[in-house]
């Protein structure tokens, strides 16, 4: 069977997104949809691992730290095989273990998130692991661009150069909106780039819905050796809906019926 | 205490090649003997007790059981969601080591008071919490913790306590250091069990022998804990902690009720004050007098 492109990942994971946070009347959507691109790459073309063997040894491990945005990973990863694609349907209903926020209770989920600011020091501990025991997967951390107001994200990006940790990847979802307002009005990031290199990171800058882009850089893992990486993807909130790109409510709206049904025919049409 | 820990860390290190320290920049002249032995098994995390205990969980995670190592606060309140979701909701095996326990920091002032960390701990089901009162407990705890590696806190004294009594494995289950005769007891937690026994040995030349038993396992109990004080009519508790949440505070919980339970704390005012360990509990109500007169008080 021919294994899906990134592309078309990236759409039906979009599609999914959109209708689970409708049907469960639930929020963060534009955030799903802004690093869906990252996740289509990634869960083709980059990542190893085995959707029947979720606990492989060898796998690379995946974290989603901003977990408020995981209607588009579990997408993604029911969509690759992980688990049943029709359990999708159970997103944030009573009892479900697809809980609104990431959980490690799904296969192929490594971490719960939730809270900001925890994913990329507990995947530091992950990378470290892996150089200590001499083993080669590599860890992977997707942070939002507003969670880098977390203090621990910097303790953690201290850290990792440091241990010469070029077995880490972050990838930030530089969407430039974050909870109350933009980045730049909250706390402005930039240099975001200069401010990551001073560091002492391997960083690169892409657009983060450009899947030739993303996946050029990431075959090319590590950039330099020694140094931990990171990718930060330039992206827009809410993309590919185009009511919703770049829209500040859709942190929090949940589409209706009619909106729903515009934005799938926008993306193409429902898998 | 921390030498004791120490030494039993590197001990159960030689066995179990998935022991690993991580210290928050503290411990000079305790812990360089685990790094010079293990250096694949040691991290320096650096002055950062969030990413210090989120990259322990993530270390725990592939398998190590992991020790933080740090003093007071730090490596507990500072990280408070860190443990309470990246150890305890993934139910990864990470220590987290708290050296300073109570007072022991009392000249440091009130940020190296370490008096509220139980009760805000024990809200956390998921995690063993001992708090040793000599060195042989501290060696003990370490033993036990090795050989069952999960979510745990391990409440440590300073340098230099004396061995109180002889050591015996540690269980979910008080010690009883003096048998006594009496009726009443007095049970303490941590190293403040030395005033509990120069009370006891001056309440005996007063013709009341009550008996003494230390509490190093706080979390999880049970019956079996609550059998043990059955014994006793009336229990003085001695803690070097605030009354919420404490020895104390959980004794009235486990306790039946025809146990009578009085417990003596850290009043806040105490925890605004600075001082030694010694002037401190004296300050608090906590030293041997103290708590022989308010025995004395109980039993009659």
């Amino acid at each position: 069977m021919d294994r899906m492109s990134s592309v078309e990942l990236a759409r039906q994971a979009r599609c999914h997104a959109l209708q689970m946070v409708a049907r469960a009347r639930a929020s963060h959507v534009g955030g799903a949809l802004s690093m869906a691109d990252l996740l289509g790459v990634l869960y083709t073309d980059i990542l190893r691992f085995r959707p029947d063997d979720p606990a492989w040894p060898e796998r690379d491990r995946f974290l989603l730290s901003k977990g408020h945005s995981c209607t588009s990973l579990y997408a993604t990863l029911a969509l690759r095989g992980c688990f049943p694609v029709a359990e999708l349907e159970t997103y944030g209903a009573d009892g479900s273990r697809l809980m609104s926020h990431i959980s490690h209770k799904v296969p192929g989920v490594e971490f719960s998130t939730g809270s900001l600011g925890h994913a990329l020091p507990f995947g530091l501990g992950m990378a470290l692991a892996a150089r200590r025991r001499g083993l080669s997967h590599r860890v992977f951390v997707l942070v939002s661009d507003g969670e880098l107001d977390e203090g621990s994200n910097w303790e953690a990006l201290l850290l990792a150069p440091q241990h010469r940790l070029d077995n880490l990847v972050v990838l930030v979802d530089y969407n430039k909106i974050q909870s109350l307002g933009s980045v730049a009005e909250v706390a402005e990031l930039g240099p975001l780039v200069e401010k990551l290199r001073a560091f002492r990171w391997a960083v690169r800058e892409l657009d983060g819905h450009n899947h030739d882009e993303i996946r050029a850089a990431l075959d090319t893992l590590p950039w330099e050796r020694g140094r931990p990486n990171c990718l930060v993807a330039h992206t827009v909130k809410g993309k590919g809906v185009e009511f919703m790109e770049n829209r500040l409510e859709w942190h929090y709206r949940s589409p209706d019926a009619t909106q729903l049904a515009a934005a799938l025919a926008g993306l193409g049409g429902a898998p | 205490m921390r030498t004791a820990f120490i030494r039993e860390l590197i001990a159960q290190a030689r066995e179990h090649p998935d022991i690993f320290l991580v210290v928050g920049d503290l411990g000079y002249s305790v812990v360089e003997p685990f790094a010079q032995e293990f250096p694949d098994r040691f991290l320096n995390a650096g002055v950062a007790e969030q990413n210090m205990t989120g990259v322990a969980a993530g270390l725990a995670s592939e398998g190590y059981h992991v020790f933080t190592y740090s003093i007071a606060n730090f490596p507990t309140l500072r990280c408070l969601e860190q443990i309470r979701n990246d150890i305890c909701y993934h139910g990864v095996p990470v220590t987290v080591v708290s050296v300073g326990a109570g007072l022991s920091y009392g000249n440091l002032g009130y940020s190296h008071h370490a008096v509220q960390d139980l009760g805000i701990l024990r809200t956390f089901g998921e995690l063993t919490i001992h708090s040793p009162a000599d060195p042989g407990e501290a060696r003990e705890s370490v033993r036990w913790l090795t050989r069952n590696p999960g979510p745990s806190y391990l409440r440590l004294g300073k340098a230099g306590e004396p061995d109180l009594y002889p050591a015996q494995p540690l269980g979910p289950r008080p010690n009883v250091v003096h048998p006594g005769t009496a009726d009443v007891a007095i049970a303490a937690t941590g190293s403040v069990l030395k005033c509990a026994l120069e009370a006891a040995a001056f309440l005996r030349c007063d013709g009341l022998d009550p008996a003494v038993l230390s509490c190093p396992w706080l979390q999880p109990l049970g019956t079996e804990f609550a059998a043990v004080f059955q014994a006793y009519r009336r229990v003085l508790t001695v803690e070097e902690h605030v009354a919420s949440g404490g020895l104390g505070s959980l004794m009235k919980e486990l306790l039946p009720r025809s146990v009578a339970v009085e417990s003596l704390t850290i009043p806040l005012p105490v925890t605004r004050m600075v001082g030694s360990q010694s002037f401190l509990r004296r300050e608090a109500g906590l030293d041997g007098p103290a708590i022989a007169a308010a025995l004395k008080r109980l039993a009659t």
